[in-house]
C-alpha cells in the first residue's frame, strides 16, 4: 500500500519525459500500407489460417466499408486515414521459438526496459521459486514467447496465441468468436474482425481453477502499425480464471490506431476476473501523439451464477474509447465493472461499461472512479439495462470524478433502461476536488506536492484499486502517480 | 546561546487582508512557549505561516529556523527539517489508512534528509508502541485519515502522527480544544514526552486549561496580529481571570 515513496523515486526517474519513450529495433515483416482485400488475404496467409476464418475476415470487410465511425463520445480527434496506416506487422523470425532462449533476446531487454514488474522478469528468466504468472508475450502482433505451457496443459487449460489456437483448436475457436461481440457490432470491432493479427485465446475446462494469473503484456512497437488484438477467453462449467492485461507503447508522433476485440464467456458457475492496467502512450504535453484506443470489451455471463467482473485502470492513450461489458444471461450471473480512469494534459477518455440484464436474480455492480487533470476531458459513459423478463435485478453504481486543476472536464452520462418494475437499481455520483486543506495536510507532514497528490488520489481509487491482483496493485498505484505528473504546482 | 525560532516583524495576509501585523517571537531549544489571545487574533494564521502554508501571504519580516531562512522553505521541507503542526482541524483522506499515511509521511521526511527509508516491521513496532501510549487502537491506525473521527480521536491522531514523526518544534494549533477531561490528559501526556533539551514546543489555545497539565516557560497574548505581552505561566491564569482585554 506504500507506492507513494516509490512514486517519488520514479517521478525522479521520468524527469519529464515518457518512460517507455523509445523504439526497439526489431525487424518489421511488414504488409504492404492500406486496407483492401488483399491486405486481409496476406494476413490470413501469414498465419496460415482455415478457409473459413479467411471467409470471416472477408465477410466483415465488406459489412466495414459500409460502416461509419461512431460519433456519440465526447472525444475529438483528426479523421484517421485508414489506407496509411499498416495493418500487419510482425518480428521477424525464421521458425517459432520453442523456448525462451530462441526469443529475440532485443525483446527481452524491451521488457526488462519497460520495468515489467520484478516477477514476471523472473518467470521469463525462469527463476526458480518466482511466482507463477503466465506471460504470453505480444510484441507487435505476434506472440513470440509463451511460459509454463506445460503446467497449464497438465490443468487442461489451453492458453495460446489465437492464431496457434486457430491451427489446434480450430471448433473451439469457431464456436466463440464472435458470439459475444457480433461482426457487426462496431465500427472499430468490426474493423478488428477483418484485420485482427494477433491476440490470445484461452479456454478454462469444467471444474478446472487456473493454477495461475494469465498474463499478457500488450505493446506496439512499429511505425504506423495498428494493433488489431482478439482475445477469447472461455471458462467453461465451473470454472475460474483470472486474466490480466498490462500495456505500455513507446513514443512517436504520429498517432496509432488501437482497436482491440475481447470476448468472454462464462458458462455455469464460471468465474472470470479479467483486469488491465492499460499505459499507452498518452501524447506529449500538448497533446501530440499519442495512442488512440478504440476498444470493445464484452462479457457474456452464458450460464447460471456464473460471474465475469472486469477491473481496469486507464492512465494511458490519448483518446480512450472502452466500456467492458457485462451480458447476464444465466440466472443469478454476476457482472462488475471496477475503473480509475486518469487523464491529464490533452488526454480524453470516454469510458464506461453496460450491463445487460436477461436473467432472473441478475446482479451487477459499478465502480468509477474518473480522475481529471491539465486540460483533459474524462468521461464515465455506462449503460444498465434491465429486460422485461428479467425478475428481481439488482444493480448498484458508484461513478466519482475528482478533478486537479480548473481547466479540465468531468462527465458523467449514466443511461438506466429498466423494463421490470422488480428491479432495484441505485446510482451514486460525486464531483469533487483535491482541496487545499488536503494538500497542505500531507505537506505538513512531509510530503512534497505530487506525492500529496498521489496519496489523496490513490485513496480516491482505493475501492478499484483492491480489486487488481497483487502482482498489478502495486505497479497501478505508481501508475496513477506517474500519470499526474506535472498536474499540479 | 542562538535561538531555535527568531521571528522577527512578521507581517501576513490572507487573500489581501492583514492578520499579523508585525509579530515577533523568539524561541530557545528546551522551551515550551503559549499563545493565547482571543478569537480572531492571527493564532491560527501564525501556526499554519510557520508550517508554510501557500496561500498565506508573507508581507514582511523574517523567520529564522535553526538559523535558516524558514520561510524559503516548503512545507514538505520544513517538515523533513522537523517543524510539526498539529491541525486545529485535521484533514481527512478518504481511502488511505492512517498507517499508510504515517509511513509514507516519515519515510518522505528521511528521504530528504538523506536517511534510509524505514521497512515496514520497523515502523509497525513504533507505530504500536507509540500508539499504546496515546491509547490508540490498531484498529484506529487502520481507519482512514481522519474520516469519521470524533473530535477527540482527531486530536488524539494529531499526537499520534507528532510522536511518530518526532519533531524538532511542534506547533499546536488549539490541540485541546473539544477535547473531554480524558482526551486532554492523554493530549497533554503526549506533549510531555515530547519535552526535552533540543526541542521545543508552541502551544496555542484559547484556554488556560491545557496549561495545567502542560507548564509553559513563557506565555504569550497575541491580540490583533502581534504580541502584546509576555510573561511567565502565572499570565496564563491572570488571563482566565481578567479576560484578554484587561490583559491586553
Amino acid at each position: 500500500m506504500v507506492a507513494t515513496a516509490e512514486t517519488k523515486t520514479q517521478i525522479d526517474e521520468l524527469t519529464g519525459t515518457y518512460k517507455h519513450g523509445w523504439s526497439s529495433d526489431i525487424e518489421s515483416d511488414f504488409a504492404p500500407k492500406g486496407l483492401n482485400e488483399e491486405v486481409i488475404r496476406f494476413i490470413s496467409a501469414k498465419k496460415d489460417e482455415p478457409q473459413w476464418m479467411l471467409d470471416w475476415r472477408l465477410k466483415a470487410y465488406a459489412m466495414w466499408q459500409k460502416m461509419e465511425e461512431p460519433d456519440w463520445a465526447m472525444i475529438s480527434h483528426p479523421p484517421i486515414d485508414y489506407q496509411d496506416i499498416y495493418f500487419y506487422a510482425a518480428p521477424k523470425q525464421k521458425d517459432g521459438p520453442k523456448s525462451l532462449d530462441e526469443v529475440d533476446p532485443e525483446l527481452l531487454r524491451t521488457y526488462e526496459k519497460l520495468g515489467i514488474p520484478l516477477a514476471e522478469q523472473e518467470v521469463l528468466a525462469g527463476v526458480e521459486g518466482a511466482p507463477r504468472i503466465a506471460v504470453d508475450a505480444v510484441f507487435d502482433s505476434v506472440s513470440v514467447a509463451t511460459t509454463f505451457r506445460k503446467e497449464l496443459e497438465k490443468a487442461g487449460v489451453i492458453f495460446l496465441s489465437i492464431s496457434e489456437a486457430l491451427r489446434t483448436y480450430p471448433e473451439l475457436v469457431r464456436k466463440y468468436l464472435g458470439s459475444v461481440v457480433p461482426q457487426r457490432d462496431n465500427y472499430f470491432a468490426t474493423l478488428n474482425c477483418a484485420v485482427f493479427s494477433d491476440g490470445t485465446f484461452v479456454y478454462i475446462p469444467k471444474g478446472v481453477r487456473c493454477p495461475m494469473e494469465l498474463s499478457t503484456y500488450f505493446r506496439i512497437n512499429a511505425e504506423n502499425t495498428g494493433q488489431f488484438e482478439r482475445t477469447l477467453i472461455i471458462a467453461d462449467e465451473g470454472s475460474y480464471v483470472s486474466y490480466l492485461e498490462g500495456c505500455t507503447a513507446p513514443m512517436r508522433d504520429e498517432n496509432q490506431l488501437h482497436a482491440a476485440v475481447v470476448e468472454l464467456v462464462a458458462l455455469d458457475d464460471a468465474e472470470i476476473k479479467y483486469s488491465t492496467v492499460q499505459n499507452w502512450y498518452p501524447g506529449d504535453k500538448n497533446g501530440k501523439g499519442g495512442i488512440y484506443n478504440f476498444v470493445t470489451k464484452r462479457g457474456a455471463c452464458r450460464g447460471k451464477r456464473s460471474k465475469i467482473s472486469w477491473t481496469q485502470v486507464e492512465t494511458g492513450s490519448a483518446i480512450t474509447w472502452k466500456y467492458p461489458s457485462c451480458i447476464l444471461e444465466g440466472d443469478h450471473s454476476v457482472g462488475e465493472f471496477y475503473s480509475v480512469a486518469v487523464t491529464n494534459n490533452h488526454q480524453q477518455a470516454d469510458t464506461g461499461t453496460k450491463m445487460i440484464h436477461i436473467g432472473n436474480h441478475t446482479r451487477s455492480k459499478i465502480i468509477s472512479k474518473g480522475i481529471s487533470a491539465g486540460q483533459s476531458n474524462n468521461t464515465y459513459r455506462g449503460l444498465v439495462r434491465v429486460m422485461g423478463g428479467a425478475e428481481d435485478v439488482r444493480n448498484f453504481t458508484q461513478c466519482d470524478s475528482l478533478l486537479l486543476g480548473d481547466r479540465c472536464g468531468a462527465h458523467t452520462v449514466p443511461y438506466i433502461e429498466v423494463k421490470n418494475p422488480t428491479a432495484q437499481i441505485e446510482h451514486e455520483a460525486t464531483t469533487s476536488k483535491i482541496s487545499d486543506d488536503q494538500m497542505f495536510y500531507c505537506m505538513a507532514r512531509g510530503l512534497d506536492a505530487e506525492e500529496a497528490v498521489a496519496m489523496v488520489v490513490n485513496g480516491f481509487a482505493k475501492d478499484v484499486m483492491k480489486e487488481l491482483p497483487m502482482e498489478f496493485a502495486v505497479e497501478a498505484q505508481k501508475l496513477l502517480g506517474i500519470s499526474l505528473e506535472g498536474s499540479v504546482g | 546561546m542562538t535561538h531555535l525560532l527568531n521571528i522577527e516583524n512578521l507581517h501576513v495576509a490572507i487573500q489581501g487582508e492583514e492578520i499579523l501585523k508585525g509579530l515577533n517571537l523568539k524561541i530557545k531549544a528546551g522551551e515550551v512557549h503559549a499563545i493565547m489571545g482571543p478569537n480572531g487574533a492571527g493564532k491560527s494564521t501564525l501556526a499554519s505561516t510557520l508550517a508554510g502554508r501557500e496561500s498565506f501571504e508573507v508581507l514582511e519580516g523574517t523567520v529564522r529556523y535553526q538559523d535558516e531562512d524558514l520561510l524559503a522553505l516548503d512545507a514538505h521541507e520544513r517538515a523533513a527539517k522537523g517543524i510539526f503542526l498539529g491541525f486545529q482541524y485535521p484533514t481527512e483522506i478518504p481511502g488511505v489508512s492512517n498507517l499508510n499515511f504515517l509511513r509514507t509521511a516519515l519515510n518522505a521526511q528521511r528521504r530528504q534528509r538523506g536517511e534510509a527509508e524505514m521497512d515496514g516491521g520497523t515502523f509497525m513496532k513504533l507505530a504500536r508502541e507509540k500508539a499504546q501510549n496515546l491509547g490508540i487502537s490498531i484498529e484506529m491506525l487502520k481507519r482512514f485519515v481522519n474520516v469519521g473521527f470524533s473530535g477527540g480521536e482527531k486530536k488524539r491522531n494529531e499526537m499520534m502522527q507528532m510522536a511518530v514523526l518526532n519533531p524538532t518544534l511542534a506547533i499546536l494549533d488549539e490541540t485541546d480544544s473539544g477535547l473531554d477531561i480524558d482526551a486532554l490528559k492523554v493530549v497533554s501526556d503526549g506533549i510531555n514526552a515530547l519535552r526535552s533539551a533540543d526541542k521545543a514546543i508552541l502551544l496555542i489555545t484559547h484556554y488556560q486549561r491545557l496549561l495545567d497539565y502542560v507548564t509553559p516557560d513563557h506565555v504569550h497574548v497575541l491580540a490583533d496580529g502581534k504580541i502584546v505581552r509576555s510573561g511567565g505561566p502565572e499570565l496564563a491564569h491572570e488571563l482566565e481571570e481578567k479576560g484578554y482585554q484587561a490583559v491586553a
